[in-house]
């Protein structure tokens, strides 16, 4: 957010708690590099073992929908209640479906 | 209706509806500056916080002891870290918030102006100094602004091994010769009102409480959160056989709350204006740290560059 080149830029953190499961967003730090930012990432984050695997992504990097144009962006799904398994009527008896 | 007071409202709904506010939504300009300087404030806190405690970590009185001590104190600093990070989703650089801090320009809790003078007062802290934050910090995990009630619970999760430790030392003096109850017991007389202090002025004397109250940025007042502070700290003295140094504390059956006495408002401004017996000190040690740091930020950016110019003639 500074634009002084003094400065260690900002990273975002995601951790992923388990293997199997997503990287999560959790906060975000500043680093002079992705290696640094790795090793003070697991300093901050992962203190209690809440991670096993970091992403670090330069804040800059993400780009993001903007919050007044969410009605018209996500308005395409709001009529499609047939996506939705709940949607059917099933005929009486029927098992495992 | 002009453009902002639409906006504002299509906000407060938002608020009203328990719907959380994100850093791209638009805010009142006010709420913006309200958040920022609460959430600074509150990471420089913990920050300074380091400060009494890191006083005692060589001279803790066992390696048990010493451990607990670095880890709490490390959780400390993530801490602050959090919070400098979800007030920068607000528009201000961590220079300039860093900077604020440094000049005295910024506010830290007062509490940290006071000395830790014996190993008890180490007790103290955890069970009172950090048992009264976390009160005003599970408040805080339902705020209104998403990354800082994301901060908030991550932070209470690790603060309650926090006061437990804390606790467990002022036990376990309690327990032990005369001297080292009387000096859990001195560590207490000291540190009760001051962490009182630490909910803030009362209800009747904070004027912006009303409208953070409205934007849920807080949900309860200082005399509410001050209150149960009390009730569940009295009780947690008995158990251990201490005395709280309020000769006016006392059940009230009707209420179900103790009534206790009254706070030294003097002292309190005193201390927030910077005349308590640390205010400098603090400063002080926090300019060191941040000047004597100054070539290790710069050696790492030359560092990285060097590396990023070798990586792209490798390629
Ligand atoms: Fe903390
Ligand atoms: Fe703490």
């Amino acid at each position: 957010m500074s634009d002084n080149p003094n400065n260690w830029p900002l990273w975002e953190i995601f951790i992923q708690s388990k293997r199997g499961l997503e990287h999560k967003h959790v906060g975000s730090l500043h680093a002079a590099d992705a290696q640094m930012a790795i090793e003070n990432a697991r300093d901050v984050y992962t203190r209690r073992q809440e991670g096993q695997s970091i992403w670090v992504v330069p804040a800059g990097a993400i780009s993001s929908s903007q919050p007044d144009d969410a009605a018209m962006l996500f308005d395409p799904a709001d009529d499609k209640t047939y996506r939705h398994p709940t949607f059917y009527t099933m005929p009486e008896g029927a098992k495992y479906i | 209706m002009t453009d902002v007071q639409n906006l504002e409202e299509r906000f407060q709904a938002k608020i009203d509806a328990e719907q959380k506010i994100e850093p791209k939504d638009w805010m009142p300009e006010k709420y913006r500056k309200t958040l920022i300087r609460q959430i600074s404030q509150h990471a420089h806190s913990e920050v300074v916080g380091m400060l009494p405690e890191g006083n005692w970590i060589t001279r803790a009185p066992n390696l048990r002891r010493k451990a607990i001590l670095l880890a709490k104190v490390q959780d400390e600093a993530g801490h602050g870290l959090y919070l400098y990070s979800a007030c920068e989703t607000l528009g201000v650089s961590r220079e300039q918030t860093i900077d604020d801090l440094l000049s005295g320009k910024a506010k830290y809790s007062s509490i940290f102006n006071y000395p830790t003078l014996t190993w008890a007062d180490i007790g103290a802290i955890g069970w009172l100094v950090d048992g009264a934050a976390i009160m005003n910090q599970v408040m805080l995990c339902r705020t209104s602004y998403g990354p800082y009630a994301r901060a908030m619970v991550r932070i209470c999760k690790e603060e309650s091994f926090h006061q437990r430790q804390g606790y467990e030392i002022m036990a376990v003096l309690a327990k032990g010769t005369p001297e080292q109850k009387e000096m859990a017991q001195d560590a207490l007389n000291r540190w009760w009102w001051p962490s009182l202090m630490m909910f803030g002025p009362t209800d009747a004397n904070s004027p912006h409480s009303a409208e953070s109250m409205k934007w849920k940025i807080k949900r309860q007042s200082n005399d509410e959160l001050r209150q149960t502070f009390i009730d569940r700290t009295v009780q947690q003295a008995e158990v251990i056989g201490l005395t709280i140094p309020d000769p006016k504390l006392k059940w009230n059956e009707a209420t179900q709350h103790y009534e206790w006495g009254e706070i030294d408002w003097t002292e309190f401004n005193n201390v927030v204006a910077g005349n308590g017996p640390c205010n400098k000190e603090r400063l002080a040690a926090r300019n060191k740290a941040h000047a004597e740091g100054a070539w290790v930020r710069e050696a790492a950016l030359a560092h990285a560059a060097k590396k990023a110019k070798k990586e792209k003639v490798a390629a």
